[in-house]
């Protein structure tokens, strides 16, 4: 194992108490634009909802777009399967991300944020519109001009994704829009617009009030600072735990697993299915130069133990992509029907074994070709499990 | 004026009238009446000034904005992995057969709508479920038909 | 002067504007990229993906359709990883799509078709979805079919619908497995507000949208030695025509079209531009009438501006979403229902025939017209007025099938008594014709003189300016009309349905001056109607414009009234325009309906 690898770090930055978030506030704003980005590019933040873009820059490219009118918008949509840090958040530290979203808004020139939370979230909206108008009341004492509204989903995966977020927002059909243009220059209303995980905002609460050493020292290259995952399924610890980036598999198994662990998928349906043998070599983290792989990561971390069919796994995820699939592209509308009725075929022996190789292309096609991420995704898990698994998909 | 059209016109002046109000007046709607009726579409197309087409078009797309008839209580039971592995089909069995329904049908009472839906994000809490916007976790099949025995009351 | 950039499109090197999208890029350099969702008038939509093209340092491949230009990028439109993704991507539509060609109206005319047989998709490896599906076959409307097993879901009828016409009849609905195409709440298309200008037809790539089509009735009614049957032509037909049987858009085929009618065994052969003079006279009078009464008679209760009448589109869509204007419209009947009125009275009674053995066909560029003959009170003359629409596309279907070698016939005249027509006539078919035709006669009758405008060309009216407005001063007019001396005759002209809104937007809100309105519910006019040959773009309907102002210029007669037939007709048969005959037999009503 190279030196590179942790042993499972854990940190407590996110759910430490918040009460000082009104100095932290205060305190930040009190900064130049340039001197916050430049604290956020050197932290080497990355986005955590998935996708992993260096915030920094994200912020960076918002502030020197031309617009009078600019949002920030803390995407709540958190919907990725076995995901459920997002809730805890916004229940436990919601003003963390509130003075996140005001700095931002601060930085790059906007006067509104928007939280949009996901429907099925309901249950979060009044406690999180009262600590709202307090938050807002403190700002207008420190004449910082800046509202926050809450934007409830509806029921639909695919409003995390930033575009269709910004479609939804807009009273549409969250449907992905095409990129280039890019949010930071063209996004809600067409306008420049930051948009982060609320995961993200939380960290750079902690980036501010610590500084960003301290966050940059956790971790390991490419994947710097604390995460927070997801923990579920075959687990006798089930939970939210914070932990630094760069952690092998192996040891992510050995202090999570019930002893008998057969596979974790990591990121949820969008990620990867890694089998026993390769827990040593995978690391989670970003896309870097480790050794081994290195997974990008929402968190979800599922837990599967020998008594687990992965062909029901990967049944489950392709029913879900086929159901959240906003269904505009052909790739992924066609594909991900195609992709769940051929392996239920090869099941079946209504198809040959052979006829999962077609699909493996299929799988290919649609992350070359489909419109957004969903799309592009559903070949990491789909891939990961038949090449992993394949007695399972035939047998 | 009929109930429904006081009650968009109420959302109306609630969120505005704008292509951004849309999403909060269908949300409102189903919030009183627990699914969008033809008359309400119609309703909201006239009041917002928009095609019926483009309001039905966008309902439609969101997973919680039900244009069929639903029940006083929705009963959304989490289908994804999770709750799967950690017995939701058990928990759904105990549902169906006290309510005398399968998933997608609504009691002939009115009060009870059952229908699966995808990840709640209480997945460390499996099996879990909403009953409207409630969230009920940690489900057995005894939890729960002590659940909907309370809810029988209502 | 803006910058130019250069990208190379499979090495060959080309300068570009930014913005530009690497679709346009490619075409500069005679590279074509297969496209399915992409139209020319509509804004682009990047969803059918099947224009992938890969971008060296990607590594995903970007649509060319919505990816624009940078500086130095460097594309491959046709790599081994592009063709195979291509590949999938067709074979996945195919998957899920009704692939019976043999069975289909578009054989031979499909764009899915084409691109399958341009990939040599030859084996269906992929599993068939349909069985899966409960899709419906929309055939309640009499003018559109709605096959959803065969829609792609490309959206270009939704953005038709919504950007072109404005009317959102259709909407995408549901998401994943289960999106589709829909109108509110899956009713038939007839029950909603379908216009039935048939864009949406003009612009389907494959079998979902097409037109409810008559041509078996026809060719009944012509193999039976009982029927008489009479067609008339509109006047975009004759410039439309020749593009579905081997000529270039803008082909004047009048001469062949009569020729191949002829041949194709119809009794009589005549046109719809009679009766289009005929409307002018009939709307001419009309127009006067209500300005007397506004101007000089100081009437309150008129209704101004007056409106044309002669687009069923149009109509439908007035009377669902303004229906308090109603009475604004011209009691008119179009050229197509007034021939169709005369054929079973004056014509039956002058070739001394029984007319309820006539069969009434008309060749037109619409889908809304076979719509509007099915109109409950189009009956007039005692029967049914028009029995059976035709679109200029069925036509070619039956010369076609008669084996006719249309390229090569020899020109024919149209038949006597209503057959005879003028430049005014004609100029029917493009946007802004009816506003010129009705000036040149009305003009005249109030003024004595001709229209002040070389040649009679009228050319402020003409163009393809979604909203046109133009004015004419009437000065010293003759003595019955001096209360029009001085007046500045205004009006304007829109196309498309979605212009038709901006002007009855701005009527109701009383910011309209002009005194009489033309709209034609498609883009260009009747030219490019919802039956005109497909593909459609604004280059062929500016062909097709050219072409109509040809035929104007060379008429012998270019005004309405100078016509000897529409002459003969209200000396025989009408009496005057606005008369007790003409009331009966070439005068409507209309119905208001829902606007949802």
């Amino acid at each position: 194992m190279a030196e590179s690898y942790h042993l499972l770090k854990r940190a407590d930055f996110i759910f430490r108490n918040e009460n000082d978030w009104e100095e932290i506030l205060t305190k930040t704003i009190k900064r130049t634009p340039q001197d916050i980005i430049n604290e956020l590019i050197s932290s080497e933040l990355k986005g955590r909802g998935g996708a992993g873009f260096p915030t920094g820059l994200k912020w960076k490219i918002t502030a020197e777009a031309k617009s009078a009118e600019k949002y920030v918008i803390c995407n709540a949509d958190e919907g990725e399967p076995g995901t459920f840090k997002d809730r805890e958040i916004l229940s436990r530290v919601p003003y963390k991300v509130l003075t996140a979203m005001a700095v931002c808004a601060h930085i790059i020139g906007s006067k509104k944020g928007i939280i949009y939370l996901r429907g099925e979230y309901h249950s979060l909206k009044e406690a999180l519109e009262k600590s709202i108008s307090e938050f807002e009341y403190y700002c207008k004492k420190i004449k910082l001009d800046f509202s926050v509204e809450v934007f409830m989903g509806s029921g639909a995966y695919i409003c995390g994704e930033e575009t269709a977020l910004f479609e939804s927002l807009e009273g549409h059909r969250g449907e992905p829009r095409n990129k280039p243009p890019y949010p930071t220059i063209k996004g809600y209303m067409d306008k420049p617009t930051v948009i982060n995980n609320v995961e993200t905002l939380a960290h750079t609460f902690t980036i501010f009030k610590y500084g960003s050493k301290k966050f940059y020292d956790l971790g390991v290259q490419f994947s710097r600072g604390t995460k927070l995952f997801s923990v579920s399924g075959d687990t006798p610890k089930p939970g939210i735990y914070e932990l630094e980036l760069g952690m092998s598999l192996q040891d992510f198994v050995n202090e999570f697993g019930d002893g008998d662990t057969k596979a974790v998928q990591v990121g949820g349906a969008s990620g990867f299915l890694v089998p026993r043998k390769k827990f040593q070599e995978t690391a989670i983290g970003y896309q870097g130069k480790l050794t081994g792989i290195s997974l990008p990561t929402g968190g979800s971390m599922m837990i599967f133990n020998s008594s687990r069919s992965m062909f029901n796994v990967l049944d489950n995820y392709l029913e879900f992509f086929r159901e959240e699939s906003c269904g505009q592209c052909t790739p992924c509308r066609v594909g991900c029907q195609q992709l769940l009725i051929g392996i239920k075929a090869v099941k079946r022996g209504e198809r040959p074994a052979q006829y999962l190789e077609k699909l493996l292309k299929l799988s290919e096609t649609m992350q070359l070709t489909a419109k957004c991420g969903l799309g592009q995704s559903v070949a990491n898990s789909f891939a990961s499990i038949v090449e992993n698994f394949r007695e399972e998909m035939i047998y | 004026m009929d109930p429904i059209q006081s009650l968009i016109k109420e959302l109306a002046v609630k969120h505005g009238r704008k292509r951004e109000s849309l999403l909060p007046v269908l949300q409102g709607v189903v919030e009183q009446e627990r699914y969008l009726s033809e008359h309400s579409m119609i309703e909201i197309a006239r009041e917002l000034d928009l095609p019926a087409a483009e309001v039905y078009g966008t309902a439609t797309f969101y997973s919680f904005l039900e244009h069929r008839k639903m029940g006083r209580f929705v009963i959304r039971i989490c289908k994804t992995i999770s709750c799967s592995m950690k017995g939701k089909n058990q928990v759904l069995l105990a549902i169906q057969d006290m309510l005398k329904i399968s998933t997608g049908e609504t009691t002939p009472d009115g009060r009870f709508s059952l229908v699966e839906t995808n990840c709640l994000g209480l997945c460390h809490k499996a099996p879990a479920m909403l009953i409207n916007e409630e969230v009920y976790t940690d489900l057995t099949p005894e939890k729960v038909r002590e659940l909907l025995s309370e809810y029988m009351m209502k | 002067m803006t910058q130019k950039i250069q990208v190379n499109i499979n090495g060959f090197p080309v300068d570009v504007k930014p913005g530009t999208t690497i679709l346009e890029a490619a075409s500069k350099v005679n590279v074509t990229i297969p496209t399915l969702c992409y139209h020319k008038d509509l804004c682009v939509a990047g969803n059918c993906r099947v224009c992938v093209v890969e971008v060296a340092g990607q590594k995903r491949l970007s649509a060319a359709c919505a990816t624009p230009c940078e500086d130095g990028m460097d594309i491959l439109t046709n790599s081994l990883k592009v063709r195979n993704s291509r590949k999938h991507i067709i074979e996945l539509l195919l998957s899920e799509h009704n692939a019976d060609c043999t069975k289909c109206y578009k054989n031979g005319k499909c764009e899915l078709q084409s691109l399958a047989s341009e990939y040599k998709i030859m084996t269906q490896d992929f599993i068939e979805l349909l069985p899966w599906k409960d899709y419906t076959i929309d055939m309640i409307s009499p003018s559109i079919i709605k096959d959803d097993s065969k829609c792609i879901r490309c959206q270009r009828c939704v953005r038709t619908c919504a950007e072109l016409q404005g009317v959102n009849a259709l909407t995408v609905a549901y998401k994943g497995d289960k999106m589709k195409i829909s109108t509110f709440f899956e009713k038939p298309m007839n029950d909603v507000v379908c216009t039935n200008c048939g864009q949406c037809v003009n612009r389907c790539p494959t079998g979902a949208l097409v037109e409810k089509n008559y041509v078996e009735e026809v060719w009944d009614a012509i193999s039976d030695p009982e029927k008489h049957v009479v067609v008339q032509t509109a006047p975009a037909v004759r410039v439309g025509l020749g593009e579905d049987l081997g000529f270039d858009p803008g082909s004047r085929v009048t001469g062949k079209m009569v020729s191949a009618l002829k041949r194709l065994g119809f009794d009589s052969v005549m046109d719809t531009d009679f009766s289009a003079d005929l409307t002018i006279m009939e709307e001419g009078t009309e127009l006067l009438t209500r300005l007397k009464k506004a101007l000089k008679d100081k009437d309150p209760d008129v209704k101004l501006p007056m409106a044309t009448s002669c687009s069923p589109g149009w109509i439908k869509y007035i009377e669902h979403m303004y229906p308090e204007y109603l009475g604004n419209l011209s009691t008119c009947k179009s050229p197509q229902q007034m021939f169709g009125a005369l054929v079973k009275t004056y014509y039956a009674k002058a070739r001394n025939l029984d007319p309820s053995k006539i069969v009434s066909v008309s060749i037109m560029p619409c889908t809304a017209k076979k719509f509007e003959a099915a109109r409950s009170e189009m009956h007039d003359s005692g029967y049914r007025d028009v029995d059976y629409v035709l679109t200029t596309r069925e036509l070619s279907i039956m010369i076609k099938q008669a084996g006719i070698d249309f390229m090569n016939l020899a020109d024919m005249e149209f038949d006597r008594l209503m057959g005879e027509s003028t430049g005014a006539a004609v100029i029917f078919g493009v946007t802004g014709g009816v506003m010129e035709a009705a000036l040149r006669t009305a003009y005249e009758l109030v003024t004595g003189r001709p229209v002040p405008f070389e040649n009679l060309n009228i050319t402020p009216v003409r163009g393809m300016t979604g909203v046109k407005e133009a004015s004419i001063k009437i000065e010293n007019p003759l003595k019955e009309w001096k209360f029009l001396d001085g007046v500045e005759l205004r009006c304007a002209i829109a196309h498309g349905l979605i212009n038709a809104k901006t002007v009855m937007d701005a009527v109701k809100a009383g910011k309209a001056s002009f005194h009489f309105l033309e709209v034609m519910a498609c883009p260009g006019g009747c030219l490019g109607g919802g039956g005109q040959p497909i593909p459609t773009n604004a280059e062929i309907r500016e062909k097709r414009a050219k072409a109509i102002y040809e035929e104007d210029a060379w008429k012998p007669i270019r005004k309405s009234h100078e016509n000897p037939e529409v002459q003969k007709i209200y000396k025989d048969f009408l009496g005057e325009p606005l008369g007790e005959i003409s009331h009966h037999l070439l005068h409507t009503k209309y119905t208001p309906r829902q606007r949802f």
